[in-house]
């Protein structure tokens, strides 16, 4: 079969801006189908750290010098950029390392403050580790337990299970925008709203979504919203906590340490306005900076194109992966129905064997639990397979991917 | 032909010897490799130090599960000191090639449980290389790329 004609082909100029897509793997060019993992990075995000580092390398928030000031205001600017994108107030946009921090930073806050003994946190089946184990550990704390919504048999979020569960004195609500094993994108508004109507607090993991789908935090409806630097094309160590202003006014701080405070007596602090609040120690400023020119890099494309692109592409994976003998396909099978990744499973072929024949291919996949064990015991898998795209990935792309997997079936014989 | 997906291998995954179940073992372990979720259990029947059959359990990869069928039969009538005395050679020669370091511990998951159920020890086999990446290795990288 023909790669499909794609109406975004213009995209295609976009991978030379991808330095790493210039190498070779297994002496083939590097078809790199892992982007859920972590995204590759532009030449702007790589220069915008190194200039950093060359020209304007100093501390943020406490020294008047020249270079401090330019500092601080890349850090700010990379702060204010990732604002823009999702639809927050900058002073909303905690930095932290990453997703995975940023829901921990709500559990030993607002959840120390608002879980006690009975009460319940209400996840679903489809979380990453991420948005799981905190909450495990969140609940053995506070003798609160822990339950999950179920999925349809589609890996749809079942909704009628999420009512009945959200009567039962529900205090948190923690579930991701779009599954990363299934691609699910889940109705996070409506979500929202009906789990403020049963009085929970809402949190989001968008670290799958913002990379991916146009997001306005407000209009998720959510109370608290987590993503990451690294999956949309800027630099690993940056992550995004955003919290509506009041609930950051009212938390306690997370860590303690420098620039978070406001005064220290001998024996009792006072706290910086947030986000500073939340912002202890020395952040990462040169990331910061990259993630500013990662945002450049998005939005100059646009979110609605990029979203476009890979829809079609996942459109495209979806319709040849599931066409090929022995191969099962998980989640939605309507390409706008999820983000831009396939996981599947090749009957007599563990998946780390699909992904190492693929590697030989120069086809660079994942394999595994994906870090959501939960949702693996449901799907009845010990692993997946998962191809997942980026704004720079091409039909050919996937069709070396399909090519890879009928080598390895021939193979295995089967 | 594929050096790792050899007929040999793909046999002994396909159809994998001494695999199920002993009643009353004298040993069992389990373990799983927690960056891939390969699962391999043992049960052992003793014969004085000796091992007098043996019995894996597990799912996972083509290279853990031929690894485990292939060393089952070398393990019968090796003692316990014999046992322990196995590593990371002990697989290559016995599969017939050396694992990158991605699949190793693939390769050496029944031999460690096989360690574990003898020895009481949860430790990777002698040979597995530690976390401590090899300096020459970070330099091509730093440099050559």
């Amino acid at each position: 079969m023909q790669a499909a004609a794609t109406a975004s082909a213009g995209l295609e100029s976009v991978r030379a801006e991808f330095p790493i897509l210039a190498r070779e793997i297994e002496g083939q060019p590097i078809a790199y189908l892992d982007s859920a993992a972590t995204s590759q990075k532009p030449e702007s995000v790589i220069e915008a750290i190194s200039s950093y580092y060359r020209n304007s390398n100093a501390n943020v928030h406490r020294s008047m010098h020249q270079l401090a000031a330019e500092a601080e205001e890349l850090y700010e600017h990379g702060r204010s950029r990732v604002a823009a994108l999702v639809g927050a107030d900058p002073g909303e946009i905690v930095f932290v390392r990453n997703a995975t921090e940023a829901i921990n930073l709500v559990r030993f806050t607002w959840a120390r403050e608002h879980l006690g003994p009975g009460d319940v946190v209400l996840i679903t089946a489809m979380e990453h580790h991420s948005n799981v184990v905190p909450w495990q550990l969140a609940c053995e704390a506070a003798g609160a337990r822990l339950e999950y919504v179920e999925i349809d048999a589609r890996g749809r979020l079942d909704l009628s299970d999420l009512d009945a569960r959200l009567a039962g004195g529900v205090k948190l609500l923690a579930l991701t925008h779009v599954s990363n094993v299934l691609g699910t994108i889940n109705p996070v508004a409506e979500v929202s709203e009906r789990a403020h109507a049963a009085g929970a607090a809402v949190l989001i993991d968008g670290a799958q979504a913002v990379p991916q789908l146009p997001v306005d935090v407000r209009a998720t409806g959510a109370d608290f919203y987590a993503f990451t630097g690294h999956k949309m094309y800027g630099p690993t160590g940056i992550g995004m906590l955003w919290a509506r202003r009041a609930l950051l006014e009212e938390m306690p701080p997370f860590l303690g340490g420098g620039s978070m405070i406001k005064a220290v007596a001998d024996d009792h602090s006072t706290w910086a306005a947030p986000p500073a609040k939340f912002e202890a120690g020395t952040p990462a400023i040169a990331e910061a900076a990259g993630l500013a020119a990662a945002v450049d890099f998005m939005t100059g494309i646009g979110m609605e194109t990029l979203r476009a692109h890979e829809q079609e592409l996942t459109a495209y994976a979806l319709e040849r992966i599931s066409a090929m003998p022995g191969v099962t396909v998980y989640g939605p099978m309507v390409a706008a129905e999820r983000g831009a990744l396939v996981s599947f499973t090749v009957e007599g072929i563990h998946p780390h064997d699909l992904a190492e024949i693929c590697n030989r291919a120069g086809v660079a996949i994942r394999a595994g639990h994906h870090c959501a064990q939960p949702l693996m015991r449901r799907l009845g898998v010990p692993a997946t397979a998962r191809a997942s795209f980026g704004v720079y990935n091409t039909p050919t792309e996937v069709d070396r991917l399909t090519d890879a997997l009928e080598g390895a079936q021939r193979v295995f014989g089967v | 032909m594929d050096p790792l997906y050899r007929e040999y291998i793909l046999d002994h995954y396909k159809n994998p010897r001494n695999f199920g179940e002993l009643p009353e073992p004298d040993a069992e372990f389990e373990d799983r490799n927690p960056l891939c979720g390969d699962e391999m259990g043992v049960q052992i029947k003793l014969d004085g130090d000796r091992i007098e059959d043996v019995r894996f359990h597990g799912q996972g990869c083509a290279i853990s599960q031929a690894t485990a069928s292939i060393i089952s039969d070398e393990l019968k009538g090796k003692t316990v000191a014999e046992v322990a005395a196995l590593g990371r050679g002990f697989i290559a020669e016995e599969i017939g090639i050396e694992l990158s370091p991605t699949r190793l511990k693939c390769g050496l998951l029944s031999l460690k449980v096989v360690q574990g159920a003898l020895l009481g020890t949860d430790e990777w086999p002698s040979g597995t290389p530690d976390e401590d990446p090899d300096a020459a290795e970070v330099a091509k990288l730093r440099n050559e790329i």
